[in-house]
């Protein structure tokens, strides 16, 4: 079977410090892989380098498209990577405002990745924008609402619906729930957990937070200082960790 | 005497902005960046079209200024002036006798012919401007043929007003390419878009020219059960009669008694010398100024 | 079916002066289809480590576990969800639940997780819960709330939803009354009349004689504890 994503040695420094380097895995459909560590581990350049946001030094990152089989997306032209971004692809903000437009409605926030892919029926559009809002839960009344009134965890649920409506098959997500109260991160944990069943998403998670790793992700990658220092199924890594630093990361979370 | 350059400008800033045209003649509603001068009038005031004008104007043309359909506003005025000044050219207001049409914010109502020109004033070339504030990505998204965020403009119209509310200044793509803003022209005047004449844009602030050639398609973007409708006032013309001009609202007293008007001056006293009259005019004789 | 082959594991715990603790070493077991084998041994032998290797949860340093013709020590973490999904049940001691998820959705997942449609599924769950005396009142709410007992039963429910071709089994009986009790046992009984391979530890004597065919010492295998 084709893996969805296959990322081949991945490195990317700035001048002399290392951002993040010989990561290289395999990602199924419908697998969730969870990137931990602290901060300065290098797993926002990662995810960056691998969206496609940051251009890495080495490596290739190929995708398995729709109509061409594998493709490394690094070389491809920015046009292709753009649509990309636009169908297969969605990219989930920590901060619900870098990923969405705050001075357009709800409506047209989930409407836009449709219009951008050429819908042109209103009525059309708008019933697929009720839709998606009330699978993450946000009631038909405020579709005409702006971003800017809404609650931090709505703004993310918002952003979840605005990258899903048009069905893409691997999910970026950095830091999904940072900086939302923990009812509030509990309610979007479930969601995303239930979205990525049911629609049988991949997606890659980068987060310090375990306990979402533990909820969300099949596969974990730990990373410190750049480095890939132990990866496994997630509850292998979190409950019989091998490394010394996930020993200690795993011991240092507080338990309720 | 006059120590003018044939219409204000030097020979080779005529040629840049020629370049510009024939570029963006080439490549109909694209923007393309020039060189805009300093003009005897600030920004804001038709420098552009002022510019376009002065490149495209020979000795044997006849030219015609336009400010919102009228020839006699000040502004009209004095861009008519200024290119009698310093280019000497013919002037009109009647709009079949003119050669280059310099126009703010209208076309005017009579079919344009192969050989005329008309020269729009622009002030925000960019259709994305509003929506997407970065030039990087406003281009890029040209460039790519991006254009969901034009239709997500109309959608929030709808959302809002349950119609695309959009009056003037209404987008459209031209020959299935791209994205373009016709000027703050009422959509009533988009079908007039497609043409015989060649239509020049020009925006002095920001540093831009475009341009449709004759008979290039313009269609006005629109949703499939929100079609385009170009729509006018639903009343004729008061002076002259006319049920297919665009109208201008004339309050004529205390009491909010009003009046409707065409906008194109010449257009509506043509009408009126051929004997036509509208509910409050009276037959044509020399109107006092 | 299951068949541990001479499997070694130590702790390395290195935040405590990389102090090596081994826990296991050489052991080897099978166990057929329609066979339930005991794992017994002192508390601290190494009965749930052993469980938890199996299962692919701890890491296993040498030696193979083959489930089929899946070998857990060294399979990529891609077959071994596989596995988890179609091949190998686990009930565990403890009920890991996620927050707002009904209980009848806890018991459908491994259903769904195969590709059964939500409706059968559903039904299957409803019957598991009502042999377990699970109320139906509680069957829209979240399993998070209920008590010790409850939890275990729709822990068990879950385990036995979809019909694994080996089973794990961490104190199934635990914290349940004799009804209930008896409910399980006769569910693990009907599990191993399907050809069903189980692995339990039951500090129930009563209960593991009733169902065991034969007992595996753990202790036989840990070091410093061999006799």
């Amino acid at each position: 079977m084709t893996p969805l994503l296959q990322v081949d040695s991945i490195a990317k420094s700035y001048g002399s410090r290392i951002g993040c380097t010989d990561v290289s895995f395999d990602l199924y459909p419908g697998e969730v892989m969870g990137i931990v560590g602290e901060s300065g581990s290098g797993k926002s350049t990662l995810l960056n380098c691998l969206a496609g946001h940051l251009t890495p030094d080495r490596g290739a990152v190929r995708f398995d498209t729709r109509t061409d089989g594998l493709r490394d997306t690094i070389t491809m032209s920015e046009p292709e990577r753009r649509m990309l971004g636009r169908t297969d692809w969605a990219f989930v903000h920590q901060h619900a405002r870098d990923g969405l437009r705050m001075n357009v409605s709800a409506g047209g926030n989930v409407g836009e990745r449709l219009m951008a892919v050429n819908a042109r029926h209103y009525g059309e559009i708008r019933t697929e924008a009720i839709d998606w809002l009330g699978r993450v839960e946000i009631t038909e009344d405020r579709i005409d609402d702006r971003p800017t009134a809404f609650s931090g965890g709505m703004q993310q649920r918002l952003q979840i619906a605005r990258n899903l409506v048009t069905g893409p098959r691997l999910v970026f997500m950095d830091e999904p729930t940072g900086g939302l109260d923990v009812s509030v991160q509990a309610r979007l944990l479930d969601l995303l957990r239930g979205l990525v069943r049911e629609m049988n998403l991949s997606a890659i998670i980068v987060t310090h937070d375990l306990a979402v790793v533990r909820l969300l992700a099949d596969r974990l990658m730990v990373m410190k200082d750049g480095h890939v220092i132990e990866t496994g199924l997630t509850d292998q890594v979190l409950d019989d960790p091998q490394h010394a630093y996930t020993q200690l990361l795993v011991s240092s979370v507080l338990q309720v | 005497m006059n120590d003018y350059n044939f219409a204000y400008l030097d020979e080779q800033t005529k040629r840049m902005i020629r370049r510009a045209i024939l570029k963006g003649l080439a490549i109909p509603g694209y923007q393309v960046p020039f060189a805009s001068r300093e003009m005897p009038m600030p920004y804001g005031w038709g420098t552009g079209g002022v510019q376009v004008s002065a490149a495209v104007l020979t000795p044997d043309d006849t030219f015609k200024v336009i400010d919102q359909g009228a020839d006699d506003t000040t502004n009209a005025v004095s861009i008519r002036r200024f290119f009698q000044k310093t280019a000497g050219v013919a002037v009109t207001e009647a709009t079949s006798e003119a050669s280059v049409i310099q126009t703010r914010h209208r076309i005017p109502e009579e079919d344009l012919r192969a050989d005329q020109i008309l020269v729009y004033q622009v002030p925000i070339p960019e259709p994305l401007r509003f929506l997407e504030p970065s030039e990087v990505e406003t281009r890029k998204m040209h460039a790519l043929e991006e254009y969901g965020l034009m239709h997500v403009k109309l959608y929030e119209d709808i959302s809002q007003h349950g119609d695309i509310a959009t009056a003037y200044a209404y987008p459209v793509k031209v020959e299935g390419r791209y994205v373009m803003d016709p000027s703050p022209i009422p959509k009533f005047d988009n079908p007039k878009l497609e043409m015989a004449g060649i239509q020049l844009f020009g925006a002095g602030r920001e540093q831009r020219i475009y341009a449709i050639p004759p008979y290039t398609q313009v269609v006005s973007l629109d949703f499939d059960d929100y079609p385009f409708q170009p729509t006018k006032a639903d009343h004729a013309c008061g002076l002259c009669g006319a049920e297919d001009s665009y109208l201008d609202e004339l309050i004529v007293d205390d009491e909010g008694g009003r009046m409707f008007m065409c906008s194109d001056t010449d257009y509506c006293a043509t009408r009126r010398k051929h004997g036509h009259v509208g509910a409050q005019g009276f037959p044509f004789a020399e109107d006092a100024a | 079916m299951i068949s541990v082959e001479s499997v070694s594991k130590s702790f390395v715990l290195h935040n405590q002066g990389a102090a090596e603790i081994p826990v296991m070493q050489g052991a080897s077991l099978k166990v057929g289809t329609g066979e339930c084998v005991a794992l017994v041994g002192a508390s601290g032998a190494g009965k749930s480590t052993l469980m938890r290797m199996i299962y692919g949860n701890y890491l296993t340093a040498s030696g193979r576990i083959m489930i089929g013709d899946v070998d857990v020590a060294t399979a990529a973490p891609r077959d071994i969800i596989r596995l988890r999904r179609e091949t190998l049940g686990y009930v565990s001691q403890f009920l890991r639940v996620v927050p707002r998820v009904s209980t009848l959705d806890v018991v459908a997942e491994p259903l769904l997780a195969t590709g059964t449609k939500r409706e059968a599924a559903v039904h299957q769950a409803e019957i598991l819960l009502t042999r377990l005396n699970i109320p139906e009142r509680l069957w829209q709410l979240s399993p998070t709330t209920f008590s010790g007992g409850e939890q275990q039963r729709v822990n068990i429910a879950r385990g036995f939803a979809f019909p694994y071709p080996a089973l794990l089994l961490d104190e199934p009986t635990a914290s349940l009354d004799p009804t209930n009790r008896a409910t399980v046992l006769s569910m693990v009984g009907e599990a191993k009349a399907r050809g069903t391979a189980i692995i339990g530890i039951f500090h129930d004597h009563a209960a593991r004689d009733e169902i065991c065919d034969r007992q595996f010492d753990v202790t036989r295998f840990t070091p410093g504890l061999a006799a």
